[in-house]
């Protein structure tokens, strides 16, 4: 009976529906990327909800491009852009079974994502302000483009908005990891959980980083 | 047990990439260059994605079948996008009555 005990004892970190842990990394990493894909799926539609607009109302486009705050917005880029490189580093402390390090770079990008929304917030509060927001009390400087300005306004609340939600979904994902890690349920061995939320933070990053060009930098020229 | 444990130099050489090209994209909005501002920005928003996707979301290393499902994503992003702007941007060449 030798040989059923080996096959039944494996590492801890194994399941045993896996033949070892690169299969089991493999599963993990294609799951994750499938999931993701759903999310390109869903940002898809507000890219092509945008792209329709825009081409509709170049005019009001232009006029409304004037009022993205382009400083905030670049501000916002880098401090994600860095939240990205402190996830890998977090990733990378993971595999090197280094714990306090992992911590460190979690709390750290947790901590680049709230400055990210708290930078987010300052924007909506100066389209409040200004009267940005799409609804009855919308109101808008140039006449002639109330209407259309309102939609273009919904869409960049729409599109901000579900990317500050899926921040915040990430802040709370990066909590949780950051409690794992502090109970030593990682090891160099098995991390699975800080690479796969690394991935999805990694992509909400991407999906940044064409909202950034897409709604402050161009428009104001065309 | 998974990928090769890349050196922190790599990652900070991505992290710099990254920062320079969104100062160059910043930069380049501040300039009239008429529709090749539209080009320069998407441009740099696909260099800055594929960057990334490669080296932080390391899809460099990952196996085929994971890169086979990443890139049908990003294709059917394109056909949506593609088949969209092939409908609404040849409206205008018919003779026929605006409908908004």
């Amino acid at each position: 009976m030798a040989d059923s005990q080996s096959i039944l004892a494996h590492a801890p970190e194994l399941q045993h529906h896996f033949d070892d842990s690169a299969q089991q990394f493999e599963s993990s990493t294609l799951g994750m990327w499938i999931f993701l894909v759903t999310e390109i799926m869903f940002f898809g539609g507000m890219f092509g909800a945008y792209t329709v607009y825009r081409n509709l109302y170049p005019e009001a486009f232009a006029s409304t491009s004037r009022f993205m705050n382009v400083t905030v917005g670049a501000i916002n880029t880098g401090v994600l852009i860095f939240s990205s490189f402190t996830m890998v580093m977090a990733v990378r402390s993971a595999q090197l079974g280094r714990k306090k390090a992992l911590i460190a770079f979690l709390f750290l990008t947790l901590l680049l994502g709230c400055v990210f929304l708290g930078l987010k917030y300052v924007e909506y509060h100066e389209k409040w302000l200004d009267h940005h927001i799409p609804g009855s009390g919308f109101q808008y400087e140039d006449s002639r483009y109330v209407r259309q300005a309102q939609v273009l306004f919904f869409l960049y609340f729409a599109m901000t908005g579900m990317h500050a939600v899926h921040m915040v979904v990430g802040v709370g994902l990066l909590t949780t990891l950051i409690v794992m890690a502090a109970r030593n349920r990682f090891s160099s061995a098995w991390f699975t959980p800080v690479e796969m939320i690394g991935l999805y933070w990694h992509f909400v990053d991407v999906v940044w980083i064409f909202l950034f060009p897409l709604l402050y930098l161009i428009g104001h020229t065309t | 047990m998974t990928h090769p444990v890349e050196s922190v130099k790599l990652y900070a050489a991505v992290f710099a990439a990254l920062l320079a090209l969104t100062l160059t994209t910043v930069a380049i909005s501040k300039l009239e260059l008429g529709e090749y501002n539209f080009i320069a920005a998407m441009t740099i928003a696909v260099l800055k994605g594929t960057l990334v996707v490669m080296f932080f979301m390391n899809v460099r290393h990952a196996t085929s079948m994971t890169k086979l499902f990443v890139g049908a994503g990003f294709f059917w992003m394109a056909i949506l996008l593609v088949f969209l702007l092939s409908d609404y941007l040849s409206r205008s060449w018919l003779p026929a009555p605006g409908w908004l």
